[in-house]
């Protein structure tokens, strides 16, 4: 499953960024990277871009990008 | 000597309050990640010689955006005597991962744990001393805003030999293995650099740009080459791998040195946000806000004020200044001088300081709430459209402010063709300067719809903008920039900080005023009052010469006169002198009607309604056109953006003219 498809609230763990390199680092850089524990909170009005909660702050980001990371159940 | 120290930390940790709060003076606070945009010094109050720069907010040295990049070569090259971490006692886990790398770096440090009220409140307790040990530096606990914990950090930056940490963050075997390998060929090629070694083989592994670039000029080529077959032979996942290990180093950390009280399981931002953000109603909430804030500067609170202000400085202080200068028996052109030309111009500028600095409250209000950055997420999907993200929305915002500032905010955004295209079209959102010359216009002609008009051209600004960005982007080579937007928790906005930001606004446009203003004022009166016959009726001055060469350009939207002209030119200086020329060209301060009655006379009302338009769009003021070649660094573009303006000003005036005859 990919992050884009995670309904609000659930929790789940990344598996994979298969993001471009820039783009993967940054977000890692925000602590968002395989083994991390991410839940989706809540989605901007069009359903785009989504607010994510990920080591204990809230960060919002494209489903552009939702969709190249990977996740699977806790 | 001057000891450097140098502050760091994320967006939004709350480095400008810190920076206000050692150095005395009065940098602006948003609650948006990416208010500093460039680097600020100041020397520290109550210490000798010692110099405070505020370095741009970054969640860590990878060097991708332009503020990042700052940041990093900034510590790397000037060598700071101390780095002064500030961080979110609320958001360790994430603000650590910062700390790690400066701490790796091995440069003396001191960190500031700030927001410890926000943390306590949602039942987190921190053990300082632990934290400090395990860090190897000092910790000092602080709430920066209400200026708590000065005092200590004082004292720590007062001693003469600060702390480096030994902090080595252990990372996987393979990875240490190739660390020591680059330790050994980085010592054989002596880098002139007070960083750890071990930091910049790290730095090195995970491909740091700024790191790249310092080692490719200073190292032999052929030890490059056996750099770069260590970091090959790791393979792609290194610069996870890293990554990981800081951050399990944090966890590990944050596990010795935090207990959980109890947990919030809502906390008042997460509702808050299910309103601001919430699907139907997030749209229309936001929409509500910007509407109250014209309701509020233009018809509720405003305009009133400014009204008032008016028939003071119109009458009881005009004839006070004639009379004082009669008295003291001062010849008649200078009393004419001084009441028709210094008063008159300087005056009718500074009425709409009320105006002004309530729409800067607003704005202030906003920000500091943390309202901007659940703006730009609103519109990010808008942004997109035009090929922006929503982060470049709070540029724009800004711009409604003064757009030099707008300018130099698209420096927050990552990719650079989004930053060229935001800074473009920044000149289009209407900005409180030009303020003054709608407010001056729909209160002589608009009597019955004034909030309605101004709403107008201020919509008009933004669909320029959006049909400018769409146009330009298609020049311009793209490389798509990624959005992402922390949200800052809620905070009730301090009362104080919030009338420091507006006076520290408004007091630009009183200086203004006393300087360029003044000084236009005089010229001007100058102009109009001689000719090369010496003292001549105003329509036989220079002034009208000037004037009259490019009115006809004017002819086809109504206004082709010498006064419309002469006001336009000077109009590019800065926009509110447009109704200083105004208020000595027509003679405000000699005759008995008010300027706005006496343009009635000059103007027809869709003759005003173009003129304003052409206000709104025509080349920005020179201040904002200097600052649009220092941060797009092209004459081309720049020079572009004069031209387009202006002839974009000429074609939305000339349409607006010929519909608006036709209606009235």
């Amino acid at each position: 499953m990919v992050l884009s498809e995670c309904r609000i609230g659930e929790k789940a763990r990344v598996t994979a960024l298969l993001l471009g390199e820039s783009r993967r680092k940054r977000i890692m850089d925000l602590g968002l990277m395989p083994g991390t524990e991410v839940q989706v909170v809540r989605k901007a009005p069009l359903g785009d871009p989504i607010v994510v909660q990920v080591r204990g702050y809230q960060v919002s980001f494209r489903m552009s990008e939702a969709r190249y990371i990977e996740i699977s159940d806790l | 000597m001057v000891q450097t120290i140098a502050l760091a930390g994320n967006p939004n940790a709350g480095k400008t309050s810190l920076f206000n709060l050692l150095t005395g003076t009065r940098q602006y606070v948003g609650n948006w990640p990416g208010v500093t945009v460039e680097k600020k010094e100041g020397w520290v109050k109550g210490l000798s010689s010692r110099m405070l720069i505020d370095l741009p907010g970054v969640y860590s040295l990878s060097a991708q955006s332009l503020e990042e990049k700052v940041a990093i070569s900034y510590l790397l090259q000037e060598s700071p005597h101390v780095i002064l971490n500030i961080v979110d006692a609320s958001n360790l886990e994430r603000n650590l991962y910062l700390s790690v790398q400066l701490l790796e770096m091995g440069l003396p440090s001191i960190v500031a744990l700030n927001m410890m009220d926000v943390a306590v409140s949602r039942g987190l307790q921190i053990d300082e001393k632990k934290l400090a040990q395990k860090l190897g530096v000092p910790v000092i606990p602080m709430i920066a805003r209400k200026g708590k914990g000065r005092q200590q950090l004082l004292e720590w930056l007062e001693k003469e030999e600060p702390t480096c940490s030994r902090l080595i963050v252990p990372y996987p075997e393979q990875v240490e293995r190739a660390i020591n390998e680059l330790i050994v060929l980085l010592d054989s090629a002596k880098l002139n650099l007070k960083a750890s070694v071990r930091w910049i083989a790290t730095m090195w592994l995970e491909r740091n740009e700024t790191i790249e670039q310092v080692i490719r000029q200073n190292v032999d080529p052929s030890v490059i080459e056996r750099m770069e077959l260590v970091r090959q032979r790791l393979g792609d996942t290194v610069d996870h791998q890293i990554r990981n290990a800081r951050y399990t180093w944090i966890e590990t950390l944050l596990r010795e040195v935090t207990t959980q009280r109890r947990t919030v399981e809502r906390t008042w931002s997460d509702r808050i946000d299910s309103l601001i953000l919430h699907r139907y109603l997030g749209i229309p909430i936001f929409l509500l806000f910007m509407f109250m804030i014209f309701q509020i500067t233009f018809s509720w609170i405003g305009t009133s004020l400014s009204d008032q202000l008016d028939t003071f400085i119109s009458g009881p202080v005009t004839d006070w200044l004639h009379n004082a200068l009669m008295k003291m028996g001062s010849p008649d052109w200078f009393t004419q001088l001084m009441t028709d030309g210094v008063l008159a111009g300087v005056g009718a500028v500074l009425v709409f300081i009320p105006q002004i600095a309530i729409l800067f409250l607003c704005l202030s209000f906003l920000e500091d709430s943390g309202y901007m950055a659940r703006a730009a997420i609103l519109m990010d999907r808008f942004m997109q459209a035009i090929g922006l993200n929503g982060k470049a929305f709070i540029p724009l915002i800004l711009g409604f402010g003064c757009n030099v500032p707008a300018i130099m905010a698209t420096r927050t955004l990552e990719d650079h063709k989004g930053r060229m295209v935001t800074a473009l079209i920044s000149p289009f959102m209407s900005c409180s300067a030009r303020l003054s010359v709608y407010s001056l216009f729909v209160s002589s002609f608009f009597n019955r719809g004034k909030a309605e008009v101004v709403f107008l051209l201020y919509v008009t600004g933004i669909i320029m903008a959006i049909l400018t960005a769409y146009l330009f982007k298609k020049f311009l080579k793209a490389d798509e920039g990624m959005f992402v937007m922390e949200l800052p928790p809620y905070r009730a906005p301090m009362i104080k900080s919030l009338f420091l930001h507006t006076w520290d606004k408004a007091k630009g446009f009183v200086r203004k005023a006393g300087t360029i203003i003044f000084g236009m004022s005089v010229l001007i009166w100058f102009l109009g009052n001689f000719s090369f016959h010496g003292v001549t009726p105003m329509n036989e001055s220079f002034l009208a010469t000037i004037g009259g060469l490019i009115a006809p350009l004017f002819a086809p939207m109504g206004f082709a006169t010498w006064q419309a002209g002469v006001s336009l030119i000077t109009g590019f200086l800065a926009k509110e002198v447009v109704v200083s020329t105004m208020s000595i060209v027509y003679g405000a301060g000699d005759t008995d009607g008010s300027l706005g009655a006496l343009l009635q006379g000059a103007f027809t009302p869709a003759a005003a309604l173009s003129f304003l338009f052409f206000v709104l769009l025509y080349t920005p003021c020179v201040s904002t056109v200097a600052t649009l070649k220092r941060e797009t660094g092209s004459w081309k573009w720049t020079l572009i953006s004069v031209l387009y303006s202006f002839s974009l000003a000429w074609i939305i005036s000339f349409f607006v003219y010929q519909v608006a005859r036709w209606m009235f």
